[in-house]
């Protein structure tokens, strides 16, 4: 479901004579729920007071799909989207996106220059990275006092029994489940690219296959978690400190075996207002926008300079940000980072093993 | 008007025009041949009526005849690879696909390869994308090698099998082949679990792959289900609707017609919010005690089952692969205390299950014995756990039912919301039978049912016909509820169309399952003609 927020900047005095310099429109679409906010606080609404723009914020679920519709019938709606690495990369392979010239990125507020401030594999052809953000396990305090500490427990229906939710992908699941079953996080992709790897992993994920309740947008995870119907579910960070800082939900993350990975943004080909895309993916990755989105959601921001920046969550000096950011060395000593390449060869085959999987 | 001779002569009339050799072409008022002023009139409001539906027909041909035929096409050609590598299309078209690769093809790979590399269009992705297809891994191949192609020099194959060892491997050849052939039967043959090899042959999917099948069996179970429950729920409705005093069934028309009319996203949530683990039904379950009786009905119903017909109940639980209760019963006695004292105290307890006479061991103790025998502690724990996992299947584990985001969900969810389609042609059939029917038999000295079974019901066919057709062709295509209600084993075959068009991409795909559903649906169409006669129908 498209939620269409339609955003109309601030009509103040002040702003009504910047309006009628630059005056325009943007559709901007990103992954909903408290990640568009976080986007919307930190870089619409600075970006409308400053240029006039009005901008159209669009929900998505992800992929390429849409992108690809809308290049290849030649009707371009979106001018600038939210994506996950591997979907750049295939993105820009397949043409969907405009290739970038990354020059036009300031330096940080630093004054570092832009290809060194930005955090080593974030920058791309087509692509700039706005966040890190990592999948993880979130259970509720309040059903599990002595709660799951590893990801070995995750798989663990003796220790911890009760329902999983899992992403109803082959993505991360595999990857956790590799890990849980004893696989160095280095050699994971090692052992997944075989076939005793891929039978390995399943044969873990069958262990817990009756107890998983799958769920496919961002925002039903911590709901399954608050309905009860999980006890413990894997879920992208920045919803389940959502849910804990602005809700007051009793979740605690477990960040071992997290799989981290990118968010970035890219321009469609043909993008009617690129020109203004353009203007406001420079505008939005400069450090202070960085900064302030990791005041609002806890996604690691892509530049180096912008974590000097980051101090506690908006309206509560007394949570600070840094230590529920996947990056935080306390949280990331058995991490794995999303590897686009090995997903971008593969996924046509695990996504089929993963539906014949779950079929059966 | 025209103006006839006909009939205005005298009786005498016939004979004097038998004598005439050729009567004088009638004529109208103005002169014209009356044949041809006819002709004339009939073709005028011929265009007219013609003129009146030629809208409805060309947005029959462009919104449905063109769009059908476009994917049904769709599903057969797939030119991603021939359009932007001809070179190598031509030079793999002469291939056997089984011997040696030749020079000629690297040659004709590298070239195409430096063509697509400096095309505006970038579609080196692309095609990657569709050799990936064929084999995982070739993706990164291609444009890996794309980047090296300008700098390759002759002999080719050498140049290539440097930059990357896998184009000596024959299977990325035949992947490229198959890749290669623009109108090819390999999506269609994908879509029913087989494999279009470089050869030219049809071999069926590995298992581990194989999913469309069981998927178009689902989906028709389901569709054949929800078509029986809507006739058993809805039969009885719709005769009240008919029999009842016009106030009465009027609350009735509107309480069928006031879901029909709500959205069906809403209808699918509410029963999210009945069902689910922590919902309305099961908690009402849970407070009252139900559950736990359930649970116990069937225990006792399997006890007597096996108690009675040892032989047919097996047969009917293997059959239907329903044992869960019989399982349960074994594990709510002996079996149970057996497996808990395993997963609890682990080795002590297998080693003291080991020490009973083999005769006084239950089922569960001599399945876990014999794997603590071969396989150790850790594999009878485990099959400890299986057995106690299977027991807990459906609320005696955990009290509650897992009614919703599986297939039962998918049923109680589509046969809500197809109901309606199956009531209301039931009730304009019914609404035409005549009551005083049902009375002259019972005068005759029928007895109630045979009135309803010999009398009624015969009448009443017609409706049912409609509304089965009706909703067996709605159920089979269904898509939101199973998406929202389904979990794993409750999708149906457009949860998985609609997967290959927004997430794998492989549209071409998508349209071969799209084209084989619709020729199931045109087989049902053809089956329901020939056993009901498609002229029996009636929708009101």
């Amino acid at each position: 479901m498209k939620l269409k927020h339609i955003l109309i900047g601030a009509v103040s005095a002040a702003t009504l004579s910047s309006a009628a310099l630059a005056e325009g429109q943007l559709t901007v679409v990103s992954w909903g729920g408290a990640y568009t906010k976080s986007q919307v606080e930190a870089y619409h609404k600075p970006f409308i007071a400053e240029t006039g723009v009005q901008i159209i914020s669009e929900d998505y679920n992800g992929g390429l799909a849409e992108v690809k519709a809308q290049v290849e019938a030649g009707n371009v709606t979106w001018d600038i989207v939210d994506v996950e690495l591997s979907d750049a990369v295939r993105g820009c392979d397949e043409g969907l996106f405009e290739p970038l010239d990354l020059s036009m990125l300031p330096a940080g507020a630093d004054g570092t220059p832009a290809e060194e401030d930005f955090i080593e594999g974030t920058l791309h052809e087509c692509a700039v990275a706005n966040i890190v953000w990592s999948t993880i396990f979130a259970y509720d305090t309040t059903v599990l006092a002595e709660g799951p500490t590893t990801i070995e427990d995750f798989f663990d229906l003796e220790k911890f029994p009760g329902k999983r939710g899992m992403r109803k992908s082959p993505k991360a699941n595999l990857e956790m489940a590799l890990i849980a079953d004893g696989v160095d996080p280095a050699e994971v992709y090692d052992v997944l690219a075989t076939e005793e790897g891929i039978a390995r992993a399943f044969a873990k994920l069958d262990t817990i296959k009756d107890q998983i309740v799958w769920w496919e947008a961002g925002a039903q995870p911590p709901q399954l978690l608050a309905d009860g119907e999980v006890v413990m579910t894997t879920a992208y960070n920045g919803r389940v400190f959502n849910a804990f800082a602005a809700e007051g939900k009793p979740f605690k993350i477990v960040w071992d075996g997290q799989i981290w990975d990118l968010d970035l943004w890219a321009i469609p080909k043909g993008a009617p207002n690129a020109e203004l895309a353009k203007q406001f993916l420079v505008f939005s990755t400069e450090t202070e926008q960085l900064a302030a989105q990791a005041s609002w959601i806890s996604y690691g921001p892509a530049r180096k300079s912008s974590a000097a920046l980051v101090s506690h969550y908006t309206d509560r000096p007394d949570l600070p940000m840094a230590e529920h950011m996947p990056t935080a060395p306390e949280n990331f000593t058995r991490a794995l980072q999303n590897d686009f390449e090995f997903w971008a060869d593969r996924q046509d085959e695990l996504n089929e093993v993963f539906n014949a999987w779950l079929a059966q | 008007m025209a103006v006839t001779e006909v009939g205005t002569d005298a009786p005498g009339g016939e004979a004097r025009k038998a004598k005439q050799p050729k009567p004088a072409p009638l004529l109208a008022a103005d002169g014209t041949p009356l044949r041809k002023k006819l002709r004339q009139a009939l073709m005028l409001s011929r265009m007219r009526a013609f003129a009146l539906v030629a809208p409805l027909l060309l947005f029959i041909l462009i919104a449905f005849v063109i769009p059908i035929f476009a994917f049904m096409v769709q599903g057969f050609y797939d030119n991603e690879y021939a359009k932007f590598m001809p070179r190598s299309t031509e030079a793999l078209a002469d291939w056997d696909g089984e011997s040696e690769p030749t020079e000629e093809m690297y040659a004709a790979m590298v070239a195409d390869l430096v063509a697509a590399r400096d095309h505006p269009d970038r579609p080196i992705g692309r095609v990657a994308t569709r050799v990936n297809r064929e084999l995982s891994g070739t993706r990164s191949l291609f444009t890996s090698t794309a980047r090296k192609a300008a700098r390759m020099e002759a002999p080719f194959k050498d140049a290539m099998i440097k930059a990357d060892k896998d184009w000596a491997d024959i299977e990325t050849w035949q992947a490229v082949k198959v890749a290669s052939t623009a109108w090819t039967p390999a999506y269609y043959a994908a879509s029913l679990d087989f494999k279009y090899t470089a050869t030219g042959d049809i071999v069926r999917q590995s298992e581990d792959r194989r999913i469309h099948v069981t998927l178009f069996l689902r989906t028709l179970e389901i569709a054949f289900t929800v078509t029986v429950l809507t006739i058993l729920l809805g039969y009885p409705v719709a005769w009240l609707m008919a029999n009842l005093p016009l106030r009465t069934s009027n609350l009735l028309l509107i309480l069928v017609l006031l879901p029909f009319w709500t959205s069906i996203l809403v209808r699918t949530t509410a029963w999210i919010a009945m069902l689910q683990g922590q919902g309305v039904l099961n908690d009402v379950a849970d407070w009252s005690g139900i559950n736990s009786m359930i649970v116990w009905a069937e225990l006792r119903f399997a006890e007597l089952g096996d108690m009675l017909w040892p032989s047919v109940w097996q047969e009917i639980a293997n059959r239907f692969d329903v044992n869960l209760a019989y399982d349960r019963l074994a594990l709510a006695s002996l079996c149970a205390n057996d497996v808990n004292q395993v997963l609890n105290q682990g080795q002590g307890a297998l080693d003291g299950l080991a020490q009973r006479a083999a005769a006084d061991l239950t089922d569960c103790a001599t399945e876990m014995l014999a794997i603590y025998n071969a396989n150790g502690v850790e594999a009878a724990v485990a099959k400890a756990r299986e057995l106690k996992a299977d027991a807990g299947f459906a609320g005696y584990g955990d009290e509650r039912f897992s009614m919703i985001y599986n297939k039962t969900g998918t049923l109680i969810a589509m046969t809500h919301i197809l109901l309606p389609f199956m009531v209301l042609p039931l009730y304009s059939v019914m609404k035409t039978i005549k009551p005083s029917y049902l009375r002259a038999a019972k005068s005759l000295g029928a007895t109630n049912w045979v009135a309803f079974w010999r009398v009624y019901f015969p009448q009443s066919v017609p409706g049912i016909g409609a509304g089965a057709l009706l909703v067996f062709i709605l159920a089979i295509g269904y898509y939101i509820t199973p998406a929202l209600v389904g979990g794993q084993d409750g999708q149906m075959i457009s949860n998985f169309i609609d997967f290959h068009m927004r997430r794998s991409l492989n549209w071409p795909l998508a349209a071969a399952m799209g084209g084989v559903l619709l020729i199931f649906v045109l087989f049902f169409y053809w089956l329901y003609d020939r056993i009901v006669g498609i002229d029996n129908m009636k929708l009101g």
